[in-house]
């Protein structure tokens, strides 16, 4: 009978406790226990190093009560994260930081039945920017010779990227279309990976976010020859712009921060005051100055207005290519 | 002498009160981790990353390095104790390391292990300091179409750990490699095997679930019945006399630990390979060149030391790729990098240039890890014999909720812990039926490496196989490894003509 | 151990049936300048545990093999009542989880195995079922932070964060 005893007794206590505690809560939503934290990307990708970075923001600076536990969930092009997070409609504790695949999986794989308008905008943290790379042996210095080499190459110039129907692949395919290509695209895992191929010269050309490829640019392996950006980027001065070059295209990928649907408003507006005060720390600003991240930061129905338009720029993208 | 001066510098580092209390810490603590099973590296990497913001970056990585490294010796600890390899890198340590402790010999396989994670990381080490540059220069000669050859390579080396049931051993590792293909399809983006469309497929069978579930509840089980329910798992028993007559036998285990040390370090600086293939193929060839291969597979020390020294190797040589090409040569690693970012160091081919005092107060760190980890693991060695000794009716619920709360932990998600569930039973039942079930591990982790580099391989050389064959790395090893699959054909069938019932291939 | 092996070796063909058509939701075939399509991997390996099954039964006709030629029992009723208890046993606690969390269901499940199947003194019983969970709360939910599952217990957790995190 000892143990029952025991048993009894220390849930007994802890409700005690519980009641004691539940009743000095005052105003103003606080977590009341750790916050999951998905990552719709696998361990050391691009998606996953930021969440990182700011949950170790976030623990620095004790911007948050409880701590924000990274979960990995990268399993069918981020579509595991998307359908956790529906199944935790309503839910105050679990927030997940997205990239482009939170448009594009969703319109691939309709069956998900995900509609992310309805997640919670958060916070979108910054916009990574991509550039066309290309090994610096090839004496390639410029985009009338990489569409010259590409040209005489045919199907044999390869280029490697990120996932299937994914951003990497929407870049090919724009460079493609734009210039008369017929490169062959080779999905790897992971931005790094892609970056290494390149080094190493087993591709002929990546899209690489500068972030992958800095180390090796730095060190002199490659060279960027075109930004897919508004304005040229401050770190790569010398690559001019697609918009330079004649062709209007602009392409970024989102760094945002949602939170499970139907989640409550004051859950919201807190999450939302937090990764504000993420973004806004010297790590946060000297990361996105370091590795040439864009935007401001974007929440509720501005964010809301971002995600539509760039859900249909995506659709469009998809279509095009005839992954949908 | 650059280089010493950089060490003697690095060490200088390593030394400072701060720096070294922390390799002791992180040496302790990644010890606790690797043993438990489910929890890696990777999870201790990760899960502390945050609280090294407390303090400087090279103290930090240095933290990080002494967890990575304590975990490796760690992963040792539950592969020989309990059987169930805590992360994919100690499994070939289960295949002798069990045996040794069902035979009361945990204390010996403990010892085997830990000298020779020790010589494996000290020999990776010294490789590293004196010839990281131009090894960079061969991970990064390292495609698609080499690292297929080098699966291949792995496959063959463990040709032989299959059992004598020709149909069952297939089985095995077609089972094992069509799990290894479940949840996306990396080429064409597209999911694959999502059987009844439960989202859990999605991220596919993490060869964590499927090694807790047949090493773990599938061999309780076996055990349990075994046993008939009430008996000691083993009567191990310790004593300060045993461990120094243990450490005396060494030698006899030197040749097997200095191979795997090399092996294990060279294939850990290849980059998407990391320490698991690397320890395969050392066990795989510490059989094939032992003067007892008979006895591999019922606790041959040589095994044990073997694949340890490879793991730990490996792991050194994993840095290697991370720090000078900034790609991550294993899961762990990839964390690391993600951790050197947070801190502003940039990896790549400038870290060795610029960031001298990091990246050789590291390397200090690594011998320094190493030391403390074993003599950590030693002083352990008593207490964990201890929890062997206790009656087998409280040291199997515990090891139950140590499976199941241990699968749930890397990606928590319940649908891991039914399926470990499954595993485990079925795992059993096969097992009475003398389905050999190793081999549909080793399956599961190579599988999807060899299929993904096979196919990317492809889609470069516009589908032509020649491009497996032709390339100036990549074709040496294929060649090798046809000539080791076409081996036992040739000895099974040499033998076929001599005396009829010939068994083919050697028992597990 | 006969009936056994063919129940086995026949359950175990009709999955590889299944994994392959399963499989074959994606290309299966070669696709010309690219390579193996998405399905064809797990497809002909499945149809490889296929062709492996089918072995194994023929040869079961040929009372070939040693599991298949062998007279002993595949389960007697003692092993047979062990596996059903112990495999029923976590079952039970892994559904529990959903319901009540780990912090309830492991004590319950080692309550039993230690006091029913091992006949244990309830002191030894009551203090491992109770420090086990104890120790596993601080170990992954306050070190680690890894939140374990707590089904509707879970508010009762509220002020332990409070005061441990």
């Amino acid at each position: 009978m000892k143990t029952l005893c025991k048993t009894a007794v220390v849930p007994a206590v802890v409700i005690v406790v519980a009641l004691v505690f539940s009743g000095i809560a005052v105003a103003g939503w606080e977590p009341k226990k750790p916050v999951d934290f998905i990552i719709m990307a696998g361990k050391g990708g691009g998606a996953d190093k930021m969440a990182r970075l700011m949950q170790s923001v976030i623990e620095k600076h004790k911007l948050a009560s409880k701590p924000f536990i990274p979960i990995n969930k990268p399993g069918g092009s981020g579509a595991e994260a998307l359908v956790h997070l529906k199944q935790k409609t309503g839910d105050d504790h679990t927030i997940m930081v997205t990239l482009n695949s939170f448009y594009t999986t969703p319109l691939r794989q309709p069956g998900l039945g995900v509609d992310v308008m309805t997640f919670a905008p958060i916070g979108r943290m910054a916009e990574d920017t991509f550039l066309l790379w290309v090994h610096k042996d090839t004496g390639i210095m410029n985009v009338d010779d990489f569409v010259k080499a590409a040209k005489s190459a045919g199907n044999k110039w390869i280029m490697a990227g990120t996932g299937k129907g994914q951003e990497d692949q929407l870049l090919t395919n724009f460079l493609n279309k734009a210039y008369g290509l017929d490169m062959k695209y080779v999905p790897f895992k992971g931005g790094g990976r892609v970056a290494k191929e390149l080094a190493g010269k087993h591709a002929n050309s990546t899209v690489n976010n500068p972030s992958e490829q800095l180390g090796f640019y730095e060190a002199g392996n490659t060279v960027p020859l075109a930004a897919f950006t508004q304005d040229r980027l401050p770190l790569f001065a010398n690559a001019p712009t697609f918009r330079e070059l004649g062709k209007d295209f602009v392409y970024f990928m989102q760094r945002s921060v949602v939170g499970a649907p139907g989640m409550s408003k004051e859950a919201e507006e807190y999450y939302r005051n937090v990764f504000k005060k993420v973004f806004q720390t010297e790590e946060w600003q000297g990361y996105m100055k370091k590795k040439s991240l864009q935007g401001e930061f974007l929440t509720g129905s501005d964010l809301k207005a971002y995600w539509k338009r760039e859900k249909d720029i995506h659709e469009t993208m998809l279509k095009d290519i005839g992954e949908i | 002498m650059e280089i010493l001066d950089h060490l003697i510098q690095g060490f200088a580092i390593a030394f400072q009160p701060l720096n070294l209390g922390l390799v002791i810490f992180g040496c302790a603590l990644g010890l606790f981790i690797g043993a438990m099973p489910g929890l890696g590296s990777v999870n201790g990497v990760a899960i502390l990353l945050p609280m090294t913001f407390l303090v400087p970056p090279t103290g930090a990585i240095i933290f990080l390095a002494a967890i990575y490294y304590g975990a490796m010796y760690g992963g040792a600890i539950s592969s020989i104790m309990l059987g169930i390899p805590g992360a994919s890198t100690a499994v070939a340590t289960t295949f002798d390391g069990r045996p040794m402790a069902l035979q009361g010999l945990a204390d010996k396989a403990l010892i085997t292990a830990a000298t020779a994670s020790f010589v494996g990381g000290t020999i990776s080490v010294i490789l590293f300091t004196l010839f990281a540059p131009p090894l960079a220069a061969v991970a990064l000669a390292f495609g698609a179409a080499e690292e297929f050859a080098l699966m291949m390579l792995a496959f063959a080396t463990f040709i032989g750990l299959g059992g004598d049931d020709i149909p069952k051993t297939l089985f095995s590792i077609f089972i094992g490699l069509v799990f290894s293909a479940v949840g996306l399809d990396i080429i064409s983006g597209q999911p694959r095997l999502i059987f009844a469309d439960i989202p859990g497929f999605l991220h596919g069978i993490n060869f964590l679930v499927l090694a807790i579930g047949i090493y773990g509840i599938g061999e309780m089980l076996w055990t349990i019945e075994s046993s008939k329910g009430d008996v000691q798992i083993s009567q191990a028993t310790v004593t300060v006399r045993r461990i120094i007559d243990d450490l005396r036998t060494f030698k006899h285990t030197i040749k097997a630990t200095v191979m795997g040390s090399f092996l294990g370090y060279f294939v850990g600086i290849l980059p998407a390979a990391g320490a698991t293939p690397g320890s395969l193929m050392a066990y795989g060839v510490a059989k094939t060149i032992s003067k007892h291969p008979e006895s591999f597979g019922k606790g041959n020390p040589e095994g044990v030391a073997a694949p340890e020294a490879a793991n730990n190797a490996a792991s050194t040589g994993s840095m290697l790729p991370m720090l000078t090409l900034g790609i991550p040569g294993s899961p762990t690693t990839a964390i690391l990098l993600g951790g050197m970012v947070i801190w502003g160091l940039e990896p790549g081919p400038m870290l060795f240039i610029e960031h001298q005092e990091f990246v050789w107060g590291l390397i200090a760190s690594l011998y320094v890890a190493n030391v403390f980890s074993l003599l950590i693991n030693v002083a352990f060695i008593p207490a964990f014999i201890w929890v062997l000794r206790l009656p087998f009716t409280i040291l199997a619920p515990i090891i139950f909720v140590l499976c199941i709360v241990g699968g749930y932990a890397p990606t928590q998600d319940m649908h891991d812990v039914w399926l470990i569930l499954i595993f485990g039973v079925v795992g059993y039942l096969m097992r009475k039926l003398e389905y050999p079930l190793a081999p549909a591990v080793l399956a599961i982790v190579l599988g999807p490496l060899a299929e993904t580099s096979m196919r990317q391989a492809l889609l470069i050389s516009n589908g032509s196989f020649m491009v497996f064959f032709e390339r100036p790395i990549s074709g040496p090893i294929m060649v090798t490894a046809m000539v080791l699959f076409l081996l036992p054909v040739f000895a099974w069938m040499k033998g076929k003509l001599r005396s009829r019932p010939a068994p083919p291939g050697e028992e597990q | 151990m006969r009936k056994a092996e063919l129940v086995m070796a026949a359950v175990m063909g009709l999955f590889s049936v299944y994994l392959m058509w399963k499989s074959a939701e994606l290309p299966i075939g070669w696709i010309p300048e690219e390579g193996p399509g998405g399905g064809a991997f797990p497809f002909w390996l499945s149809a490889g545990m296929l062709v492996c099954c089918i072995w194994i039964i023929v040869r079961w006709f040929g009372r070939a093999g040693t599991v298949a030629a062998s007279t002993g029992q595949y389960m007697d009723s003692a092993t047979l009542r062990m596996f059903l208890l112990v495999a029923g046993s976590l079952t039970v606690m892994i559904g529990l989880i959903h319901i009540v969390g780990v912090y309830v269901s492991i004590p319950l499940f080692m309550l039993f195995y230690m006091r029913y199947m091992g006949g244990h003194r309830w002191l030894p019983t009551g203090v491992i079922s109770v420090a086990t969970p104890v120790v596993a709360f601080f170990f992954f939910e306050i070190s680690l932070k890894i939140t374990l599952p707590k089904g509707f217990t879970e508010p009762l957790f509220y002020p332990l964060y409070d005061i441990f995190l």
